[in-house]
């Protein structure tokens, strides 16, 4: 009679391109959840020697120092405009754009639509967490209306500031965009929405498609002035409403 | 029922607890009264044998602090 053997087999580690080493995000943060996203995808595509990432301004600005894949800084806001130039110079590799609320929507808008408009086949991460992070918790574009920052301190108020600007919504206007998504990383279901996006953010981009844009809402619990999972609940309870999830457009 | 364990990298860990509430079946908590080198609580495992490798845990963890290794069965009948 054969005797049973049990084997140990690894099914979860650290995704090829992404670095060993302790990120410095607060505890909590969702950046490390999309940046291992990110790697996971670019090792399942088998892309880590063709991509390029273009790394933003704020928190995420040390993305190259995560992501094992070439890199290059782009001054605030100017992503998608560095990632236009990298994508017309060197069309077989995969640009990706990776960028926080103050970065895509206040100083960056302009690129934002623009990039879009003129659908540069590029790959834009768009990470919202409602605030600005790395200057203090200031009230980003995205901050929403009654959301107290330090810059808004009794709450956001629309008739001087207006309302949060939705990214997707705004970008579905235009045509040349071929994948818009918003997804989240509140939770593990989420978070498996939110990578099968970007595999197809990616996707789109080997396949020579077009501009695709994922925005992906994320926690800042150090921003918001709350407990990891109290901001976990937050996110899902005031953010989610605002921000529905889900695919606006897939050709 | 897969089976499996999770292997938290406790200095990695920086005590956010998300694994603690996506686990499952509830089997994650923080360390008492011991502390990682940055100083904090760490999470932990404390009933090994329920852990059904579903690496909820690791998912969550934005921190890449959780393996997740699943015991397979070769051979027998």
């Amino acid at each position: 009679m054969p005797v049973d053997t049990v084997q140990e087999k690894v099914v979860y580690e650290r995704p090829r391109s992404l670095a060993d080493v302790p990120n410095h995000y607060c505890p909590g943060c969702g950046h490390g959840i999309i940046h291992k996203l990110l790697a996971q995808c670019i090792d399942e595509l088998g892309i880590q020697e063709s991509t390029i990432l273009v790394a933003p301004v704020g928190c995420s600005v040390l993305a190259y120092n995560y992501l094992r894949v070439d890199g290059c800084e782009a001054a605030h806001g100017r992503a998608p405009a560095v990632a236009t130039g990298l994508k017309r110079v060197h069309p077989d590799t995969t640009v990706i754009s990776y960028q926080g609320d103050g970065d895509l929507l206040a100083i960056g808008t302009a690129e934002t639509i623009h990039a879009a408009n003129r659908g540069e086949k590029i790959t834009v991460i768009f990470v919202n967490n409602a605030i600005y992070g790395m200057t203090g918790g200031q009230m980003a574009p995205t901050s929403l209306q009654a959301q107290k920052t330090k810059t808004s301190p009794y709450g956001r108020n629309p008739a001087d500031v207006g309302f949060p600007i939705r990214a997707c919504e705004l970008l579905n206007t235009l045509q040349a965009p071929v994948f818009i998504e918003r997804c989240a990383v509140s939770s593990v279901k989420t978070i498996l929405k939110a990578k099968r996006a970007i595999m197809k953010g990616l996707r789109n981009q080997v396949e020579g498609k077009g501009y695709s844009f994922i925005e992906i809402l994320s926690m800042c619990p150090t921003g918001w002035g709350m407990e990891p999972r109290e901001a976990v609940s937050w996110m899902e309870a005031e953010m989610v409403p605002v921000f529905p999830l889900g695919n606006l457009r897939d050709r | 029922m897969s089976r499996g364990r999770a292997e938290i990298d406790r200095e990695r860990c920086k005590g956010c607890t998300l694994c603690i509430g996506a686990c499952p079946e509830k089997i994650l908590a923080m360390s008492r009264d011991s502390f990682n080198r940055q100083g904090v609580p760490y999470a932990e495992c404390f009933d090994e044998s329920r852990c059904t490798a579903c690496m909820s845990c690791a998912i969550i963890c934005p921190d890449m602090a959780i393996r997740i290794i699943r015991l397979v069965t070769i051979g027998g009948e």
